[in-house]
């Protein structure tokens, strides 16, 4: 704990090194980008200047949107599998009341009420709040978690809708703007919100690996959690601490959707490339920053979309990306895998027909497999297969060389021979097995069998075997 | 303020909203599914905007039928994604209607600078402005908001009187009605459908806040209230109305109470309703926070007076002379404080007699120490049975578990765990009262 304690000392104290700032942003001019008013495709001249980042505009709202997205991928990691996906939309809606709250307040202490820090403070004590309700509704009441994020958001929100309608009719104060702040306002990012997504990112990034060990185990098992004698509701409040933290951030710098999207898309892609969580961490992290980079690029390239949104639709592309072609459970790979399971039946299947009409025949001898046919027909009727499949059991097992394929039938190789004997003894075995152990009838258990003999690994047929022995 | 016809207008757009909402919602709390009212009112954006780059018209019915299919369709993706990508339910939403709303943003500004369906504006509504746009309907001059809601009602309330069977079956338990030749997935589908229908006409009528509320509010408020899925349909609904009213008598005169200006209707139904929740919370008779106190308090009350007279009759078994309140102190685990209640009441109850500085049983403070005694007694042997521990390690178990002793717990024990008259510390085990 104390070695934690240190590294995080360490980690704020580089953090506050205001040396940082005039390297990173030299240009405080020019703070709004151009609106244009019809659809044009962008020219060469703009692309490059995206790309090379010439324009200080462009340089803050890309690294705004990359630290976002890789803070709120990095934390969106525990919250979705804490299966809490929904909170960070829960909490954002539940923002509005106490940014209303705060600028009403600022007005009646005769500000204009639109200084930024007491409106981000006012966020994130109703986001706060809300949390808390979220946790109360659903301890100590018979709801489920998803009633009570139902109830927080839409009941916060509307009493925030509620306040600001009091606000425009307000005399004092100018509240023109105010809802922006939930809806974001990517394109006009400026260097505070930049800077202190930056910060937060990195809070986020020191606390996720501080309590990498601990929020792992609190995702996968709570009750090992309380058995270490961690609390629980602890490590639920730092854990949502930190959601709303990235949240009420990303609000006003990129707008409430796009808040929910990054924390909980880039975690669900990451999770088809990998089931290993450190991966997943830094998958989902990078996805979050690559979504950001591009969606604010595109934006730049065509400023009359949406940045928020178009980031959105990049998170969402890299979705279906790994979506299909993920590595560990993307839908390809699926596809692959059960396919390949499938070829695996067949072969099983035609192998162990042929040895079984091959030992029904006289003229059939071990030692010369190659002076034996069996044929196609005899093969089809000794099944109940369809021709297809058969077709392709014995294209699949000729290129496995298992057997030699011609015109009139097939004629076993010495490879394919012997594993149609090891499926045949597994066969019996497992029919042994369950006519002695299992009590399955004996008209039953060919059917029984045909469904489990693909299935079994060496170890459970070395046992069999053994059974079978004694 | 006067009560003008415009607030009967408000009010009623309000309560048809807010009722139509509420029928589909309990659903919704019933499958665990409330956030998906959230998620569909974001997700049918591209459902709009899709029909009306078709007809290029801001027609009802088809506007009506684009959102209707991404409702679906949004059901249908979060279904799919749960399901093959490993994820809970939760995020497979929060992946689908971000995504979707995002392509109805973009699908929007690329519509024309001209449509007003600016989400901004769709989120907050503006119930206020429902006499804008009057239609007549025989001889009278009827906003259109409110026939549009009324149909919605109608198909609303007709899909849950037609189906209310299926609808249940489906809701409680899948696999069963599965079983019984329902198509779940079929009702599922027609519901999330309807939701999308509703989101719709509200949004052009009410605002987008107060379907999100209403949806869930009122169904959770009553699901506090009952164990009956009619009842508590019913009780929605009047949840919901009573919103609605509220919520517009708030909007009018709440905030001129504190000197400001009065606020807008559809944000104060959503905030009523949710006070409305708030004070089932606390009183609801079976699931509140006041009842379970309350019992709490009472249970605790009899565990307090039972260890008070098992002190003594501990005592007394002893040297036959009863107990001190020090002595009682001595063994007593809970505040001190309780200590002079209990005896107090035990006292008013002719349960213990107080002799001098002495306590001692009377005959019926001594026939229910028994029961305890037989209770304690008999839990011990069961868990060393069952447990196979030394006695010191479940004393203190036996201790709070002796106040479990029903007629029925006692008679299973006495079945299960003994196996002589006498439990592991070699006390001997009393035997049934006579009464």
């Amino acid at each position: 704990m104390k070695k934690k304690l240190y590294f995080l000392l360490l980690s704020f104290a580089i953090l506050l090194l205001p040396s940082l700032n005039p390297l990173l942003f030299s240009e405080p001019s020019s703070l709004v980008l151009k609106h244009q008013h019809n659809f044009d495709w962008p020219s060469s001249e703009d692309f490059l200047r995206i790309i090379s980042l010439r324009d200080y505009n462009t340089r803050i709202v890309l690294l705004g949107t990359m630290l976002f997205g890789f803070a709120s991928g990095m934390i969106g990691v525990f919250v979705t599998l804490r299966k809490r996906a929904l909170v960070g939309d829960a909490v954002s809606h539940a923002s509005l009341p106490g940014v209303v709250i705060a600028f009403i307040f600022m007005v009646s202490l005769g500000g204009t009420g639109k200084f930024l820090p007491g409106l981000l403070a006012g966020a994130l004590i109703s986001s706060f709040i809300g949390v808390g309700v979220i946790l109360l509704v659903r301890n100590y009441t018979r709801l489920h978690e998803d009633a009570a994020l139902g109830i927080v958001l839409s009941v916060f929100f509307g009493f925030g809708v509620a306040l600001l309608g009091i606000t425009q009719k307000m005399k004092e104060g100018n509240s023109a703007g105010l809802d922006s702040f939930i809806y974001g306002k990517t394109a006009s990012m400026l260097i505070s919100d930049a800077w202190l997504i930056l910060v937060s990112a990195f809070v986020v990034l020191i606390l996720s690996v501080m309590f990498f060990k601990e929020f792992t185990i609190l995702c996968f098992d709570e009750e090992y959690t309380l058995a270490r004698g961690w609390s629980v509701f602890g490590l639920d409040l730092m854990m949502m601490f930190l959601t709303v933290g990235v949240t009420v951030v990303g609000l006003q710098a990129v707008g409430l959707i796009l808040v929910v999207a990054l924390l909980i898309i880039p975690p669900i892609s990451a999770r088809f490339w990998t089931s290993n969580l450190k991966k997943m961490f830094l998958i989902s992290s990078c996805l979050g920053a690559i979504s950001g980079i591009l969606g604010a690029a595109v934006s730049a390239l065509v400023p009359k979309l949406p940045a928020g949104a178009l980031i959105v639709l990049v998170c969402g592309i890299l979705f279906l990306v790994s979506l299909l072609f993920g590595s560990e459970s993307g839908m390809f790979i699926q596809l692959y895998r059960n396919l390949r399971f499938q070829y695996r039946i067949l072969i099983q299947n035609l192998l162990r027909s042929m040895y079984e009409i091959a030992n029904s025949k006289q003229s059939f001898k071990e030692d010369d497999l190659k002076s034996f046919m069996i044929d196609y027909e005899e093969l089809f009727n000794f099944r109940s297969w369809k021709k297809m499949s058969l077709m392709i059991a014995v294209e699949v097992s000729k290129f496995k060389n298992l057997v030699i394929k011609t015109k009139k039938g097939l004629i076993f190789t010495k490879s394919g021979y012997l594993e149609s004997v090891r499926i045949f003894r597994n066969h019996h075995l497992w029919e042994l097995y369950l006519l002695n152990y299992a009590g399955v009838g004996l008209g039953h258990v060919d059917h029984f069998v045909d469904d489990i003999e693909h299935i079994i690994e060496s170890k459970i047929l070395e046992e069999l075997g053994e059974e079978q022995r004694s | 303020m006067e009560w003008t016809v415009l607030d009967f207008w408000i009010v009623s757009a309000g309560i048809l909203a807010s009722l139509s909402c509420a029928l589909l919602g309990n659903f919704l709390i019933l499958k665990r599914m409330s956030m998906m009212g959230d998620a569909i009112s974001h997700s049918v954006l591209p459902g709009l905007a899709i029909a009306f780059f078709l007809t290029s018209s801001k027609a009802s019915f088809s506007m009506f039928l684009g959102a209707a299919v991404l409702g679906v369709v949004t059901s249908i993706l979060t279904q799919w994604i749960h399901k093959h990508g490993n994820v809970d339910q939760g995020a497979s939403m929060g992946v689908v209607f971000t995504i979707l709303f995002a392509i109805g943003l973009v699908l929007i500004v690329q519509a024309a600078d001209s449509v007003d369906l600016d989400p901004g504006c769709v989120l907050y509504g503006a119930v206020e402005y429902i006499a804008l746009d009057m239609i007549t309907f025989v001889d009278f001059e009827i906003p259109r908001a409110i026939v549009v809601l009324s149909l919605v009602f109608l198909l609303n309330s007709c899909f849950v009187l037609l189906f209310f069977k299926e609808l249940r079956i489906t809701t409680f338990d899948t696999q069963y009605a599965t079983s019984l030749g329902f198509n779940s997935d079929l009702m599922h589908y027609a519901l999330m459908g309807l939701i999308a229908i509703t989101v719709v006409a509200a949004f052009e009528s009410v605002g987008s806040i107060i379907v999100i509320a209403m949806l869930i509010v009122p169904g959770a408020t009553a699901y506090l209230l009952t164990d009956r899925l009619s009842l508590m349909i019913f009780l929605s609904m009047f949840f919901a109305i009573l919103s609605a009213v509220l919520g517009h008598f708030s909007a009018v005169y709440f905030p001129p109470f504190f000197g400001f200006p009065d606020t807008n209707t559809s944000g104060m139904m959503a905030t009523l309703s949710g006070v409305i929740f708030f004070v089932v919370v606390i009183v609801s008779p079976r699931y509140g926070l006041f009842s379970s106190l309350l019992n709490k308090m009472v249970t605790r009350f009899r565990v307090v007076q039972e260890d008070v007279l098992s002190i003594i009759f501990r005592s007394e078994e002893e040297n036959s002379l009863g107990a001190t309140k020090e002595h009682i102190l001595l063994y007593f685990i809970h505040h001190p404080l309780w200590l002079s209640i209990a005896m107090k009441f035990l006292e008013f109850n002719k349960k213990i007699n107080r002799r001098g500085n002495v306590y001692v049983l009377t005959a019926i403070g001594n026939s229910e120490s028994i029961t305890l005694m037989r209770s304690h007694r008999l839990w011990e042997s069961y868990l060393s049975t069952e447990i196979q521990a030394p006695h010191s390690h479940f004393h203190d178990t036996a201790d709070r578990l002796e106040h479990i002793h029903d007629a029925d717990i006692q008679e299973t024990l006495d079945l299960e765990g003994r196996d002589s008259e006498f439990d592991p510390s070699g006390k001997k085990i009393p035997p049934e009262s006579e009464d």
